[in-house]
């Protein structure tokens, strides 16, 4: 029977495995499908923010409250890995609390602290569900979560309250089978959650006691294997890729735009024709701007991964503030669909894209979201994971006026005044110092 | 006060201390105009020696670029580049955000290097150098002040304390808007914004703004670029408080309080 149970849990564990790490490799290409860019410089620097932002959680603590609600949750589903290592090392060994004999009198003290994450983590996850669902906190009732995103946050954490109330559970029964000195259950010392819990198993036999036990051990076990399963499907995949995003952001100041060597070399060119007989002819005509999520970087995608859709960065937008149709969370989940759908249909074609008539600008973003930004840098300022939507908004708007010439009438004309003029205004330039004259 | 030109300098072979950017809004605008004045005045006053560029200044570009015109953007970049390349500029002073930041973040890829200086970075020296003094009991003291960071001083370049500590020496009341520093709503020009209509939404993000600033019950609006300064001083029009609220510019407000 042993047998059969060890067995049985190693292909349990063996499928989530291999099925989490095919979907990780398939979103690594869907990343790696962007635009190159390199962000390996300033290794030191980065650590400083993969610490920060990602361990410390830096940006959360701009509302300490939630953050710290937030830190529960997650220093809780942190820690208790430790206790998910002895699971998984029992199940395929067949062992029943492995660390006991090795950790002595230290191995009470580990499982209650985990306990009280684990009721920590309830509470959290409780709050955080009424904050959702009942007080509907407005960027939890955005259109941009209708659907799909609004019952993806509610599944996790009503997942991440089963799990620990399994838990809780399958230790209360343990602790009740030690005092009665059933067979296989070890004396560990008193837990100092569940062990107050016993007394709600009196009247139960030893055998429907190592059912229940038996039970709550396998369904948290495969319910932690299933939720790993599901995150690269949703949006709780932050909380692994919230920490590469941290290594990998920007370390230039806001307020910098990438620069474009393609155009600063033709227009180079056309300045200082001389430089032009010694340029070497290059016989691709460079795209300019972003079209679809394979012109943006690989940081862009990465981000688009990343992204958790809280919200902070709409509820920051002066234009979303104000009405407007942009909303810097809905440009990273549309990154994400999109992104999404051209892995599929490259998957789908043999590892070639094939033109479906798509693209992120206008199937997914509008001009008129994309015109609405005062690229005030407040969304990238208010992400906790570093996401920088500005950048995305700024190359789609470079195709739009570099590829299609596509600007609002009274852009064009600040362009042409820039042009003759060297001022976005119809002024002549004669007149530039006529205030010091004055 | 007669103010010189880099060619005027560099006629006389002489180098000035620092280069006064004065950007189109600075130069055409007629609100912004007073701005430039007003801190062309404390440079003068102070004595320290500086020039402009005049007529031989563009725009640095910014606006073109963030509509998504690289091609403009380079063409004024690389031209302001030579010019300033060519007359050996060290040192920049300017008194517009957008200006500052795409000449201390965006020109140094495109081989202009030079030290930028936003105005009010550059008066906080001043004061804290001891060559700008403030009256005793100047015309703002025990005033209500409120301060709206612009998003290119600001989150684009992490500088809130300088405009502040610049405010401090007026003896006002400085109230803060709740949506300030790093979370400071943006008055609605960035991004070019400046340059058109706003998308079709419930208000307009100045009159939001502007209804925020007067909410505090400040007399003063104290703004650090010309963009803001025309955005938010719709927005206290809308406001209906354009009577009792003004909008004035950090310069202005040290040049009408210096000794």
């Amino acid at each position: 029977m042993r047998i059969v149970q060890e067995l049985l849990f190693v292909i349990l564990f063996g499928t989530a495995v291999y099925l989490f790490s095919r979907k990780a490799g398939q979103i690594r290409k869907n990343i790696l499908l962007g635009r190159d860019k390199d962000l390996n410089d300033h290794p030191n620097l980065r650590w400083k923010n993969l610490l920060l932002l990602a361990f410390g959680q830096k940006k959360m603590f701009r509302n300490p409250l939630v953050a710290v609600l937030h830190f529960f949750v997650y220093a809780g589903f942190l820690i208790i890995n430790i206790e998910i290592l002895e699971i998984i090392l029992d199940g395929i060994l067949g062992q029943h609390r492995l660390f006991v004999p090795v950790l002595g009198g230290l191995y009470p003290v580990l499982i209650g602290l985990f306990e009280i994450l684990a009721v920590l983590v309830i509470t959290g996850c409780a709050i955080f569900l009424v904050r959702r669902n009942i007080l509907k906190l407005k960027r939890f009732i955005s259109k941009d979560l209708d659907g799909w995103p609004r019952s993806d946050a509610n599944y996790i954490l009503i997942t991440e309250i089963v799990l620990m109330l399994l838990f809780l559970t399958m230790n209360a029964a343990d602790q009740a089978l030690q005092a009665r000195g059933a067979a296989h259950y070890i004396p560990t010392g008193n837990f100092w959650v569940s062990g107050m819990f016993t007394p709600i198993f009196a009247g139960m036999s030893d055998g429907t006691l190592e059912v229940i036990e038996r039970s709550c051990w396998w369904l948290h076990i495969a319910g932690v294997l299933a939720f790993l399963n599901y995150l690269p499907y949703s949006k709780h995949l932050h909380i692994i890729l919230a920490f590469p995003n941290a290594y990998y952001a920007s370390l230039e100041p806001k307020g910098e735009m990438e620069n474009m060597p393609a155009v600063q070399h033709e227009v180079q060119l056309m300045l200082q024709p001389e430089l032009a007989a010694n340029a070497p002819a290059s016989d691709t005509m460079p795209k300019f701007g972003a079209k679809d999520v394979t012109d943006l970087t690989w940081k862009n995608l990465l981000d688009a991964y990343s992204c958790t859709e809280c919200g902070r960065c709409t509820a920051a937008c002066p234009a979303n503030i104000t009405g407007k149709l942009l909303s810097p969370r809905k440009i990273m989940m549309d990154t994400r669909d999109r992104l999404e759908e051209v892995g599929r249909n490259i998957k789908a074609n043999n590892g070639t894209f094939t033109d479906d008539n798509k693209t992120l600008l206008r199937d997914y973003i509008t001009e008129e979201e994309l015109r609405a930004c005062t690229t005030c840098n407040a969304c990238v300022q208010e992400c906790p994971v570093s996401i920088n939507p500005l950048d995305i908004i700024l190359q789609l708007r470079r195709h739009l006026v570099m590829e299609e010439s596509s600007a609002p009438a009274e852009w064009t004309g600040m362009f042409s005044n820039i042009e003759n003029n060297m001022a976005p205004w119809k002024f002549s330039m004669d007149d530039r110092d006529k205030w010091a004259t004055e | 006060m007669h103010i010189k030109t880099m060619a005027e300098y560099a006629a006389n072979g002489e180098t000035p201390e620092v280069l006064f950017w004065v950007g189109c809004a600075g130069s055409f605008d007629q609100r912004a105009q007073k701005i430039t004045k007003a801190f062309a005045t404390i440079l003068d006053k102070v004595g320290i020696s500086f020039a402009i560029l005049g007529k031989e200044e563009s725009c640095t570009g910014d606006p073109a670029r963030r509509a998504g015109n690289e091609f403009i953007f380079q063409m004024m970049a690389q031209n302001n580049i030579q010019l300033l390349n060519m007359y050996g500029v060290k040192k920049i002073v300017t008194a517009c955000p957008h200006c500052f930041n795409t000449l201390k973040n965006e020109y140094p890829a495109l081989g202009g290097n030079y030290e930028v200086i936003h105005h009010t970075s550059f008066l906080q020296s001043l004061i804290d150098e001891g060559r700008v003094k403030m009256q005793e009991g100047g015309s703002f003291k025990g005033k209500k002040i409120t301060y709206h960071d612009s998003c290119y001083l600001g989150r684009a370049n992490n500088i809130y304390e300088a405009p502040r500590k610049v405010l401090e020496t007026l003896d006002a009341e400085l109230i803060e808007m709740k949506r300030c520093r790093s979370k400071g709503l943006c008055c609605g020009a960035g991004g070019a914004q400046m340059f058109k209509e706003e998308e079709k939404g419930t208000t307009r993000i100045n009159f939001e703004r502007g209804e925020e600033a007067v909410a505090t019950g400040a007399s003063v609006i104290a703004a650090n670029c010309p963009f803001c300064m025309t955005m938010l001083t719709d927005g206290v029009k809308e406001a209906g408080k354009e009577e009792s609220v003004k909008v004035l510019d950090i310069a202005e407000l040290i040049e009408q309080s210096m000794k």
